[in-house]
């Protein structure tokens, strides 16, 4: 077979357009200046790509770009850029997640490379839950990189065309930088240096952990905007809607990095059908987001409860006639 | 020991001055170690750094010692040894995701930076650990580069002066001296 046959499914290798880094999508948005949205996706414990399509399909609809998660919890499932890659081909906007936990600079540096040349082009680069939240707390952390150094890593090898090594890369990916941030956690008042420090690496999107504590979330980003961060980097803040005040406390005690204040599992435990009640809040945790100065867009986990992301989406009105649909990259 | 690095965290300005010392008595010893031999004194040297900064900062010798840009709080003790900040699995209170009967690294990094002179470091980007450095002294490593940057820094200076005034040196030497008497010092002081 030649090389020509072997590339027709590939698109061209072309320079990002004027004033971008890639060819995203959600890059293309949030330039643009409209309130992006994306979502998470569950992923699949199965090696079958119908499932891994199925768990897509709710979330295109709404999303301008779908995130694969890099075995979140320190579960393990389907590998993101396995997800990335099948999304990619068939024409969705993925979000390649990079964790740290479990692969050194060699194999990150690796899989970077894979990933570009299979289209994918945004990638968010994050620490990783620790192995022990897992369900298989007997794994070697790895953690070579942290998500700060492997920011600055993956820029080197955009913009520079090396490897840390300092070897030549003879053709650079084109990757649009994000990190990941949680505003609602200690040490609060050094969150937003930390962020700087993210965005000083290479960030150039962030999206935040949930946020259910909107006062805190305020006061952060009113740091944020007094450091002049929300103008040298987009921040879609995360959401989700809460199953039930049983699933809400049972998060916030399992679940690394998540704060629910108690008012908000009063509301649920009060409600007489919890889980409509908790999809409401979401709704109205995005509106309230939305008039947030400094924030770019909203990023949707709803951990088994996808099929509810298209309609909180609608009924919150953050795309404003918008529709995200299939298109390349 | 957990409580004499909190107390050391506590008193981080103090350390930081400490530190700044011991850096420049190192590097006025660079003569003496070069004349030793560096490889000769790393094995004494590591013995002794390993043993104060184990007392005094449960020091791991990763070997690029990062101290005084993390508030005197050794990042090497997070779990996920991270370099440049906290992840985002704190616990409330400020309690470490992985350890959760310790204070986070990083919370008490940045509380150590806040009381330092030059706190603001902690803001500079590093590079993940080389590993292969594990168990070698950095307090060598460093007054060894900062004695070689000195030096080059003063022969350039040296060099320079003596390229602008080639006739003057050649017949007066005394008229463009070599070494400045101000050089020994750090540069620009």
């Amino acid at each position: 077979m030649s090389l020509s046959k072997d590339l027709k499914n590939f698109p061209a290798y072309a320079p990002p357009p004027e004033g971008h880094v890639s060819h995203s999508r959600l890059e293309r948005v949030l330039r643009a200046g409209k309130f992006a949205v994306t979502s998470e996706l569950n992923p699949p414990d199965s090696a079958d790509p119908a499932d891994v399509f199925e768990a897509a399909r709710p979330l295109a609809e709404i999303a301008d770009a779908i995130n694969a998660t890099d075995a979140s919890g320190a579960n393990c499932h389907m590998s993101s850029i396995g997800i990335s890659a099948l999304l990619t081909r068939a024409g969705y906007s993925t979000v390649y997640q990079i964790s740290c936990r479990d692969r050194n600079r060699i194999a990150i540096q690796g899989d970077v490379l894979g990933a570009a040349a299979m289209g994918v082009s945004n990638v968010l680069c994050l620490t990783g839950d620790g192995v022990g939240a897992g369900d298989q707390p007997g794994a070697k952390p790895v953690f070579d990189f942290d998500s700060v150094s492997l920011l600055r890593t993956i820029r080197t090898m955009r913009d520079e065309g090396v490897f840390l090594s300092g070897r030549k890369i003879t053709r650079p990916p084109h990757l649009f930088l994000g990190a990941a941030e949680n505003p609602c956690i200690p040490p609060y008042e050094w969150r937003p240096e930390r962020l700087a420090k993210k965005v000083e690496a290479g960030a150039e999107f962030i999206q935040t952990n949930y946020i259910y504590d909107l006062p805190l979330f305020e006061r952060f980003m009113a740091r944020v905007r007094d450091l002049g961060l929300d103008k040298k980097v987009f921040i879609l803040a995360g959401v989700g809607p809460l199953a039930s005040a049983r699933a809400a406390r049972w998060m916030r005690s399992n679940v690394p990095g998540i704060h629910v204040p108690d008012a908000l599992i009063d509301r649920l435990e009060k409600a007489p059908d919890q889980g409509a009640e908790g999809k409401r809040i979401c709704v109205e945790i995005i509106q309230q987001i939305r008039e947030i100065a400094g924030v770019s867009g909203v990023h949707v986990m709803a951990y088994r409860r996808e099929h509810l992301v298209s309609e909180i989406i609608a009924e919150s009105g953050v795309l404003a006639g918008r529709s995200p649909r299939r298109t390349r990259s | 020991m957990y409580r004499i690095r909190l107390f050391a965290i506590r008193h981080s300005r103090t350390f930081e001055v400490a530190y700044q010392l011991l850096e420049r008595t190192m590097v006025a010893l660079d003569p003496l170690f070069s004349r030793i031999g560096y490889s000769r004194v790393e094995k004494p040297v590591a013995l002794v750094e390993r043993g104060f900064k184990s007392l005094l900062f449960d020091c791991k010798m990763c070997g690029q010692c990062v101290l005084s840009s993390t508030g005197m709080s050794c990042p090497m003790n997070c779990p996920k040894e991270l370099r440049n900040g906290p992840c985002g699995g704190v616990r409330p209170g400020g309690f470490c995701e992985v350890k959760p009967e310790m204070k986070c690294v990083w919370s008490l990094a940045w509380d150590g930076a806040s009381r330092m002179k030059h706190g603001d470091k902690i803001g500079v980007v590093l590079p993940p650990v080389e590993r292969n450095l594990q168990g070698s002294s950095s307090w060598l490593r460093v007054s060894r580069e900062k004695a070689a940057a000195l030096r080059e820094a003063r022969s350039a200076r040296k060099a320079a002066l003596a390229k602008s005034f080639p006739e003057a040196r050649k017949i007066e030497p005394a008229a463009v001296p070599l070494a400045p008497e101000r050089d020994e010092k750090e540069p620009g002081s």
